[in-house]
């Protein structure tokens, strides 16, 4: 069940995206920022949690699941080392996935010839 | 009868022209929606099959995530990820893997920039400006949430 609020919830959030792509003059990566940010302020109030609870990787796997991890992250810093966590937090919390793109995209670079196909 | 049928075209024109964004719209909308969705129930998948071997949630999370990282890196590397961006949209853009291809695509285009100023400063053109807001906005929540807790 989860399966298919996943495959919803996660349309429907990237749905979002493309309104303000077609509807705003926002780029893609104005885009990205709103969503890690929007992501992050409603895990902060707890609401995103409930979207996560709900659908899973359809919560988690788009950019407002990035501000999520970031804000579960630095609460439970917050939690274990007090005003410390506030500035460990966020940066533990996305370590794994970033460093993941890092390290990949470095090797992508390394085995790979410019296409002139610009991102 | 020249002039009506010239009227009509300029009329068929302007219905095209006032029903195409409408339709356009929707049509984006729908390619985002099942991109998109599809790229999280591949995500949904992968989790459940590393909680099915005793991961737990936080572990399985991260994992599928990082699988979908790797899966996304070589597509762009093989020039398919930009193929799908093209069908998809934001449903390509919005996912983790979106976020997987705005840092390989930059580090392959500028390689010949150099390993240093052109893979390790270009990778974060639109990834470090996701970090950067991130950060900020966990360190706002992270001291909200500790006077308030």
């Amino acid at each position: 069940m989860t399966l298919l609020w996943a495959f919803i919830i996660g349309g429907l959030i990237c749905v979002v995206g493309q309104l303000l792509i077609d509807l705003t003059k926002l780029t893609p990566a104005r885009i990205l920022v709103l969503f890690v940010v929007a992501g992050c302020l409603l895990s902060g109030i707890g609401w995103y949690q409930r979207l996560v609870d709900f659908a899973g990787a359809g919560a988690l796997v788009p950019l407002p699941g990035f501000g999520h991890i970031l804000a579960t992250g630095v609460k439970k810093a917050v939690d274990e080392r007090g005003l410390i966590g506030v500035i460990t937090g966020g940066f533990t919390a996305m370590a794994g996935g970033v460093t993941v793109a890092i390290v990949f995209g470095y090797l992508a670079a390394l085995v790979s010839k410019p296409s002139g196909d610009t991102p | 009868m020249i002039n009506q049928s010239e009227s009509a075209k300029q009329g068929y024109a302007l219905l095209v022209e006032q029903a195409s964004p409408g339709s356009k719209l929707a049509a984006n909308s729908l390619r985002a929606f099942f991109v998109g969705g599809t790229i999280c129930a591949v995500g949904q998948i992968f989790k459940n099959a590393l909680l099915a071997v005793g991961m737990t949630q936080d572990n399985a999370s991260l994992v599928a995530a990082c699988i979908l990282i790797v899966l996304a890196v070589l597509l762009t590397v093989v020039g398919l990820y930009s193929k799908l961006g093209k069908i998809a949209g934001a449903g390509s853009i919005v996912p983790i893997t979106g976020f997987a291809n705005a840092i390989a695509s930059p580090a392959i285009e500028y390689k010949k920039e150099g390993l240093v100023l052109g893979v390790g400063a270009k990778m974060f053109l639109i990834a470090g400006p996701v970090i950067v807001y991130g950060a900020m906005a966990s360190v706002l929540v992270g001291i909200v949430y500790y006077f308030l807790r």
